[in-house]
């Protein structure tokens, strides 16, 4: 199992959850992707799509002012 | 689990903003688990050809001069203010000084997102382009028919 780190708290739609489904989709089964993201649009749509597409989310947390980090696991 | 989602868009325009519009929704679309076709028509094929600049593409000469006229993905205008093409360069450096990805960098998205592409079989005709004056991956050549097949059960846009 490993573990990826993403940072997509300088990014604007549509690259934020267009990043975060690229490296989702580089995964394997048990593989986590620890992303960092800011509140609004990207917190409520890259779990939300995550979930819809078969991925589970193990975590959402603050991280800091608007940032938030979640742990998506393949 | 995800329903089987679908957008389709013809992209017709060809002008440097509608086309950012074009990729914003289809790489956007494609990374919330949507299927996505573009299918290029008319102006909407100089986004996909392969010389990005202005080529002589085609067999007669009135092909080959309006496809210099055309021009390619480097010469997209803006529909306002294209001020002779300074103004898409100048849109650039501002989405690139905002942290805004380019339309170079949209498309490269929607190839990585495996967007489908495809071309008009008629304009394609008119303007005298084969296939393999397209870039490579522009899957297959259609008719109005079989692009309406493909779309069929989806959001269909035209810009």
């Amino acid at each position: 199992m490993s573990v990826k780190k993403l940072d997509i708290t300088k990014e604007h739609c549509p690259m934020t959850c267009v990043k975060a489904k690229i490296e989702l989709d580089k995964l394997k089964p048990g593989d986590r992707l620890e992303v960092l993201l800011t509140e609004g649009e990207p917190l409520e749509m890259v779990p939300k799509t995550a979930i819809d597409q078969g991925y589970r989310v193990i975590e959402t947390s603050p991280a800091g002012g608007k940032n938030h980090k979640v742990i998506i696991e393949k | 689990m995800s329903i089987n989602k679908k957008l389709s868009i013809i992209s017709f325009s060809g002008n440097f903003d509608k086309t950012i519009a074009v990729f914003t929704l289809a790489t956007g679309a494609a990374a919330v688990g949507y299927e996505v076709n573009l299918f290029f028509t008319f102006w909407g094929l100089n986004t996909i050809k392969l010389k990005k600049g202005r080529s002589a593409l085609g067999k007669g000469i009135l092909d080959r001069v309006f496809n210099v006229l055309m021009g390619g993905f480097k010469n997209l205008p803006l529909s306002r203010l294209n001020f002779l093409g300074i103004s898409p360069r100048l849109m650039t450096h501002m989405m690139r000084k905002n942290n805004v990805a380019t339309l170079p960098e949209l498309v490269e998205a929607a190839k990585t997102l495996n967007v489908n592409f495809y071309a008009c079989e008629m304009a394609m005709h008119i303007l005298g382009l084969k296939k393999e004056d397209l870039i490579p991956e522009v899957k297959e050549v259609l008719g109005v028919a079989k692009f309406l097949e493909k779309a069929e059960g989806g959001e269909v846009l035209f810009i």
